[in-house]
């Protein structure tokens, strides 16, 4: 039923964009956004991400109401804003989806195979539970500060790890995130780009994700963001929850911090 | 003796870090493969902040060494045919997983760089080429222009734009296109008003 209902959307709202695709100006899509006000289609997900919160699943039969997002078991609200944070229990750093296939696993006993069969949307589909778990978990830290966990020396040391790999040239291309994001003021054809090595452009990009894609029609999470701008630089596929996916998000989160999330964002 | 000993060892290490977290990160997706993550001795020297001090006789000698790599075409026949050359600088596609490895790679030289002034989806990361013919058609002019479509690190070490030539992007006969959609006379580079 939500779903049919966010097609229909979708749809209408892709006809308007395209209608607006070839304006000269970027600020089109800014007057859009604020013609929506708080409507955001995403608003449907987070209703999808709740239910499959606290819906038994996998051989154990078990919700995800014991997982622990880094402020208790089944806490959710505020959690969001403190990833990637280090966790204990597997003694390392973990972005929102390492966590959810670490408590998929170890709470409901799927295999690490299935959760990542198919984490993140192919287009035209309708979404995945977890692009939908992300959205919902997002949202209850949506307004608080992006305040990702610096305290352990695996945190600080991720941070690190990130910063360089965001300046790793590699692949036909030479390209490296900074190619693109180390600069004020640039877009590559009418695409405005955020200087990420900035607090304003880190947090701007950061607290936005996960995002609601008009021209897509589903929610994209930020580790579907990081895996599909290595496609763009030419590089293999980048594995959901890896040790560079985390420490890139966490090299933004910690740039950005300070500023208050706003996630789902909405979208081109 | 033991403490210089030390330090290579650990910068080969500190080097060596984050190409074993990209490997350990990624997979190999259709065409593309996790061979892609190992870097070049330019890619690794370029692998740096903006504001990172730069090593200035590695940085000469890495120029040197991509100059003399340019290939001048046959008979320094530079320039093309500026309507193929137009299509290979809009197309953004190639070399991509989600690509067609049987299509011919674009340039995509649009995504940085105004060209004709009546396009308007242009990016902004490279300077705008527009009426880049006015600026002559000497032997030079086109050599250098060349030179930097093959490899602009022969000029300008650690810039952000792809070696088109030398890593084998586009094909000397595109090559010879996007140069002539660049100088010839006709080229909507060169004629069209904004």
């Amino acid at each position: 039923m939500h779903k049919g209902f966010i097609r229909g959307i979708s749809a209408v709202l892709i006809g308007l964009w395209s209608a607006m695709l070839f304006s000269e100006t970027d600020g089109v899509f800014d007057e859009y956004r604020a013609m929506l006000g708080d409507d955001n289609p995403a608003i449907f997900v987070i209703f999808d991400g709740e239910e499959i919160w606290f819906t038994p699943a996998g051989p154990k039969s078990a919700s995800l109401e014991q997982c622990d997002l880094g402020l208790g078991p089944g806490v959710v609200e505020g959690a969001y804003a403190q990833l990637p944070r280090y966790f204990a229990d597997v003694d390392r750093v973990q972005d929102v989806e390492a966590r959810l296939e670490h408590c998929m696993t170890q709470l409901q006993g799927l295999t690490p195979a299935e959760v990542h069969g198919k984490p993140y949307s192919l287009r035209g589909d309708l979404g995945t539970e977890l692009e939908a778990l992300v959205a919902w978990i997002a949202d209850q830290s949506s307004g608080l500060a992006i305040a990702p966990m610096q305290a352990h020396a695996k945190e600080r040391a991720t941070y690190e790890l990130g910063e360089r790999l965001f300046y790793y040239r590699a692949g036909p291309h030479d390209f490296s995130c900074a190619t693109c994001h180390e600069q004020a003021g640039r877009r590559i054809r009418l695409q405005t780009l955020p200087n990420l090595t900035t607090h304003q452009g880190a947090a701007e990009a950061y607290s936005s994700w996960p995002a609601y894609r008009i021209s897509q029609g589903i929610v994209r999470t930020m580790g579907w963001r990081m895996r599909d701008c290595m496609r763009q630089q030419r590089m293999p596929e980048l594995i959901m929850g890896s040790e560079a996916t985390v420490a890139l998000q966490t090299y933004l989160a910690v740039n950005g911090a300070g500023a208050p999330m706003a996630a789902p964002g909405l979208k081109r | 003796m033991q403490l210089l000993a030390f330090i290579l060892f650990s910068t080969a290490v500190y080097a060596d870090e984050a190409y074993n977290v990209l490997l350990d990160s990624m997979k190999d997706k259709n065409f593309v493969t996790v061979e892609r993550l190992e870097q070049d001795e330019l890619q690794e020297f370029c692998s740096q902040p903006r504001s990172a001090s730069v090593d200035q006789a590695r940085a000469a000698k890495l120029r040197e060494a991509a100059l003399k790599g340019v290939l001048i075409p046959k008979d320094e026949r530079y320039l093309g045919d500026w309507q193929l050359g137009e299509k290979v600088a809009s197309n953004g596609r190639g070399l991509q997983y989600s690509d067609d490895p049987e299509q011919e790679n674009g340039g995509n030289c649009y995504a940085c760089h105004q060209l004709d002034p009546k396009e308007v989806a242009y990016g902004n990361l490279g300077p705008s080429l527009s009426g880049y013919g006015a600026r002559g058609q000497s032997a030079a002019m086109l050599q250098y222009t060349w030179t930097k479509l093959w490899n602009t690190h022969a000029y300008n070490v650690c810039s952000h734009m792809p070696r088109f030539g030398a890593a084998g992007i586009l094909t000397e006969k595109q090559l010879q296109d996007v140069m002539a959609f660049l100088f010839d006379p006709n080229s909507p580079v060169n004629r069209s008003q904004p």
